[in-house]
């Protein structure tokens, strides 16, 4: 299924969101979001995806 | 000095975590200044995990980590930020940035307080980086805030506190607030004067990040703050237009 990851279009077998994050070898402290609305980490398993979403993947990062 | 949300901090210097040429010096800066709280932000994860790396380094240090929402310039991406931020860096704790001009990089008070507000109701303990306008600080408090971060001078410019008057008619307006100067600093002396005033806290990242030696400037940013809150708990004198003599007139020799 085509989607847009990090801004990235890619093709991808996984239909969930959890699915999605293992398939693309995220792991550790990460949080989602899609279609601009945030995913808590405890929904990644049921929500599922559609065509041309987009997904935003996040991590600490430094900071002022 | 005043609890923020009911933490009490060990000194008041807050630092950035952003620009340093290293992570080493980083950690250097952290660890040579002392400072117990540190800035952090989130964005895109790249391959490998560099942000788990970050991250571990982040919880080495053992200093309160507040999250940013650093270049969100509309009310929802904020507060979307901040869910990302409390799920990722398990705190309710969020330095909320609302940007509203892309040059000074001054906040967008009307959205920071619609922002404050929600994320309050939502569990947030929001720390709002604004300007020095006092009926905003109401708005904020209003909203729930319960700390206060006025700028000193726009963010990375070095030039200190653009608005002393302002500053100061603050820190009497809100008397039991925290409050927090975030952003403008550029060396140790607009650090102490901060305190001077009274504030609580400053909040810095760029002049000890970009300094020559960035952890001898997070050392000396530490001696000012600690300086400064000494020289205000300890009750100054006014300034006066002319001298008064110090030493006593009384007994002098009459020699002319």
């Amino acid at each position: 299924m085509k989607i847009v990851l990090n801004g990235e279009a890619r093709d991808v077998a996984a239909t969930t969101l959890a699915a999605l994050l293992e398939e693309c070898g995220f792991s550790g402290r990460v949080a989602t979001s899609l279609n601009e609305t945030f995913v808590p980490a405890t929904m990644r398993g049921v929500q599922t995806l559609n065509y041309g979403d987009r997904i935003e993947v996040v991590a600490p990062m430094q900071g002022g | 000095m005043r609890a923020f949300y009911g933490v009490d901090l060990l000194n008041p210097l807050m630092l950035g975590t952003a620009q340093y040429p290293s992570p080493a010096i980083l950690e250097e800066a952290f660890r040579t200044s002392g400072a117990g709280v540190a800035t952090v932000s989130l964005r895109r994860e790249g391959a490998g995990g560099t942000g788990q790396t970050f991250w571990k380094m982040i919880q080495d240090l053992g200093v309160h980590v507040l999250p940013n929402t650093a270049g969100c310039h509309t009310v929802k991406e904020a507060v979307t930020t901040a869910h990302m931020a409390r799920e990722v860096f398990d705190t309710k704790w969020i330095k909320l940035e609302l940007i509203g001009h892309t040059d000074s990089l001054q906040p967008d008070v009307f959205q920071l307080v619609e922002a404050a507000r929600i994320l309050s109701e939502d569990g947030f303990e929001v720390f709002p980086y604004t300007t020095e306008d006092l009926i905003v600080g109401e708005r904020l408090l209003e909203a729930g805030c319960e700390v206060l971060m006025p700028w000193g001078a726009p963010i990375g410019s070095g030039r200190g506190l653009n608005n002393i008057y302002a500053l100061r008619a603050m820190r009497a307006e809100f008397p039991d607030v925290p409050l927090v100067v975030d952003a403008g600093i550029g060396l140790p002396s607009h650090a102490a004067a901060a305190m001077e005033l009274g504030f609580d806290a400053v909040l810095l990242n760029t002049a000890v990040a970009r300094a020559g030696d960035p952890a001898a400037m997070a050392k000396a940013m530490m001696l000012a703050v600690e300086a400064g809150q000494a020289a205000f708990e300890a009750d100054p004198i006014e300034a006066r237009d002319m001298a008064e003599a110090s030493t006593p007139v009384i007994g002098k020799a009459f020699l002319s």
